[in-house]
């Protein structure tokens, strides 16, 4: 069911069915009033796409390939799987189609500062990356632990120009790093915009998001029907808070032939409660603004996520997801930590790509996938990002031995401003 | 027949009124720093003076929440606080004959189930309930179960909200509106938002319900100033910080304080 079926069937907007709204205090009301409007102005304004469109070909570097991976696909019951290359976009992930579109919202609404939080550090470089670009200050939030995990982005951003805020409190991730940039949003909304970067929030942040991934989904459809002559049986993706894999899917939703399958971190495996694992051990509740399913206790109190990827190490998940998921239009399943380094191994040797933690938890669910489907099964896997932020983790993870710890330590550049 | 959370509100409210002072409004978590710690500590806020006690029910994720309380809570958290404490807490409150709220966000109330909530706490002595992140848009089916119990909903406005907007909170609200003085968290200020005079007269024309202004309220100059306006002033992480230095004795210090300021202003 698409997102305009849903809204429909609630009668409110920026619902999916029981899922999303808005649970933000009051002062946040107005500014996501503002940014709603200015959304949908933008999008029916062909000044406003014909520049977007204009930025994801001549910087982004869109379309991005669809790219055959046949050795990759001999280890998926030799199923013909298709690679949508978003690790090639600028800056290395799929975030950047998100920040660019909210990133001219901003200046639409004349704000001169944006904020994000970020979880492997991706939507924080393209963030950093869009407020260069764009001539606007830039703060990013980032929990303490990811920080250490994935120093080189913290690098990248400080040469950007933007401040890297370490958040210590909680379980000092992702989760932690979103409730400081809202606590910075509500101080500061007058000339700043929170450019958040999942499909998750309060409304409009899940739709507004989604619409700018959308492009991945459009591409793909496109381009597998020149390639294939036809639709693939299934479009699959990674499921952190589920951007990219909303952007791959919406292309593909109203057509009822193709399955949608979303993969979420199974950390230490979801038995052990180490895990990212929301709908397998999640339940509905409230967390960031919306209604969707969280890892909680019994008393509504968010559990503490754990999970070798920092983009997927998170205790909720995009409400458009979580209504696919109850209506059953979409299939989530977990990967734990080592058979998602076991696929990131597995492509990177069989298809010269390394993929970043997060895209390896939808490989290793794509070589299950490949052999529930058979060889005759046509798959498009979303390539979310690249792997050079992951490249201490994995070599940690591997045994390989850096001779200095030259990506490890922590690069303290001065923040120029 | 004993009367109900809405009146017993509205009650202060008018006893205040008639005494020509605004009213006292104190916040302390639940459970902060342990459970028998903060039934001692709210006796003590009771005993300085404080009309009315916004009992917080601790949670993980509280980002309407500046360091000072983020910190109380995570105490409270680690040293074993649930919805149950609150109640504990609520009722200690009410026995001591000082009427409570809760100050909670929504997650631990949709958990609990709200009409179980809204039973318990009227059992327990609780008088409403402060919803920071529950949105009016959102907040029916709380509206409702609140209304059975005859327990105040209480909603906030901000110096962003529209005229239409908190006409339309003002509405669906019951014992008194919490105005939000700034946009910002919780915290200590130097000096209280010059957004307040402004957003109170705005939520003036629009009800005649009880005006409480909160955030960044610390001492009795502070809230002097806020009387002059305002029906109520509510002072949260003033306290927090009284527990943490001095404890009993000096949140009922400050508790002093503050009631002497809302009686000097006019
Ligand atoms: C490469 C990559 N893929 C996936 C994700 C997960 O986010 P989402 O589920 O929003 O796509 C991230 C987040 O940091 C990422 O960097």
């Amino acid at each position: 069911m698409s997102t305009t079926e849903a809204n429909l069937e609630t009668g409110l907007p920026g619902h999916y069915g029981p899922y999303g709204g808005r649970f933000v205090p009051e002062a946040l009301t107005s500014a996501l009033d503002q940014l709603d409007a200015a959304f949908r102005a933008g999008i029916a304004d062909p000044e406003f796409t014909t520049r977007l469109v204009d930025l994801e070909r001549d910087y982004t570097g869109r379309p991005s390939p669809l790219t055959r991976a046949h050795r990759f696909g001999e280890h998926c019951g030799g199923a013909r799987i298709y690679f949508k290359r978003e690790d090639l976009n600028h800056t290395g992930s799929h975030k950047i189609n998100n920040v660019l579109g909210q990133a001219l919202l901003a200046q639409r609404m004349g704000k001169t500062r944006i904020i994000a939080e970020t979880g492997a550090g991706q939507h924080g470089v393209a963030t950093a990356t869009a407020a260069a670009l764009l001539g606007l200050q830039c703060t990013v939030y980032m929990g303490a632990e990811d920080t250490r995990r994935q120093a080189l982005n913290v690098a990248r951003m400080k040469i950007l120009g933007a401040e890297v805020v370490s958040v210590a409190t909680g379980s000092m991730t992702l989760k932690d790093a979103i409730n400081e940039a809202m606590r910075d949003w509500v101080a500061c909304v007058d000339d700043t915009h929170y450019v958040l970067g999942t499909v998750t929030g309060p409304a409009p942040f899940p739709e507004m998001v989604r619409h700018f991934h959308s492009v991945i989904g459009r591409e793909s459809r496109e381009q597998i029907l020149a390639v294939e002559g036809r639709l693939p049986d299934a479009v699959a993706a990674c499921v952190g808070g589920g951007s990219n894999a909303m952007g791959l899917f919406s292309g593909f939703i109203a057509d009822p032939e193709v399955q949608l399958r979303g993969y979420e971190a199974g950390g230490d495996g979801v038995e052990t409660g180490r895990h990212a694992a929301r709908f397998a051990a999640g339940r509905p509740g409230v967390l960031h603004g919306a209604r969707t399913y969280v890892m909680q206790d019994q008393w509504g109190q968010t559990v503490p996520s754990h999970s070798i990827s920092a983009g997927l190490d998170y205790p909720g998940v995009g409400p458009e997801h979580a209504w696919l998921h109850d209506t059953g239009r979409a299939i989530y399943e977990s990967v734990n930590d080592s058979e998602a380094m076991d696929a990131f191994a597995l492509c990177s040797r069989s298809e010269g790509i390394i993929p970043a933690i997060e895209t390896a938890h939808g490989l290793a669910g794509v070589i299950r996938l490949g052999k529930e489907l058979g060889p005759d099964s046509v798959i498009i896997l979303n390539l979310s990002g690249r792997g050079d932020k992951d490249v201490a983790t994995a070599a940690r993870w591997f045994g390989i031995e850096l001779e200095h710890s030259e990506f490890g330590a922590s690069i303290e550049l001065s923040e120029g401003r | 027949m004993s009367p109900t959370g809405v009146g017993r509100i509205g009650s202060v409210f008018a006893e205040a009124k008639s005494e020509n002072r605004a009213l006292l409004i104190g916040y302390l978590p639940a459970g902060f720093p342990t459970l028998g710690e903060s039934v001692a500590l709210v006796e003590a806020m009771c005993d300085g003076g404080v009309d009315l006690i916004e009992v917080g029910l601790p949670y993980s994720d509280p980002l309407m929440d500046g360091p000072v309380i983020q910190q109380a809570v995570d105490q409270a958290l680690s040293n074993g606080a649930t919805p149950q404490s609150v109640l504990t807490v609520v009722k200690a409150v009410s026995d001591h004959g000082v009427v409570p709220v809760v100050m909670s966000y929504w997650n631990p109330i949709e958990q609990f189930g709200i009409e179980a909530f809204a039973h318990e706490l009227r059992q327990a002595g609780g008088a409403g309930v402060i919803t920071p992140d529950l949105t009016i848009e959102e907040g029916q089916p709380w509206i409702a179960a609140a209304g059975s119990q005859e327990l105040a909903p209480i909603f906030l406005v901000a110096p962003s909200s529209t005229n239409e907007r908190i006409s339309r909170i003002a509405q669906v609200t019951q014992g008194f509106v919490y105005a939000a003085s700034t946009m910002g968290v919780t915290g200590a200020r130097d000096r209280v938002s010059n957004m307040a005079p402004q957003l109170v007269a705005r939520v003036r024309a629009s009800t005649d319900l009880p005006i409480a202004v909160g955030l960044g309220v610390s001492n009795g100059a502070q809230a002097a100033e806020i009387a002059k306006y305002a029906d109520g002033v509510i002072v949260g992480s003033a306290f927090v910080t009284a527990a943490n230095t001095g404890g009993v004795a000096a949140v009922r210090q400050l508790a002093r304080e503050l009631a002497g300021g809302v009686r000097l202003a006019r």
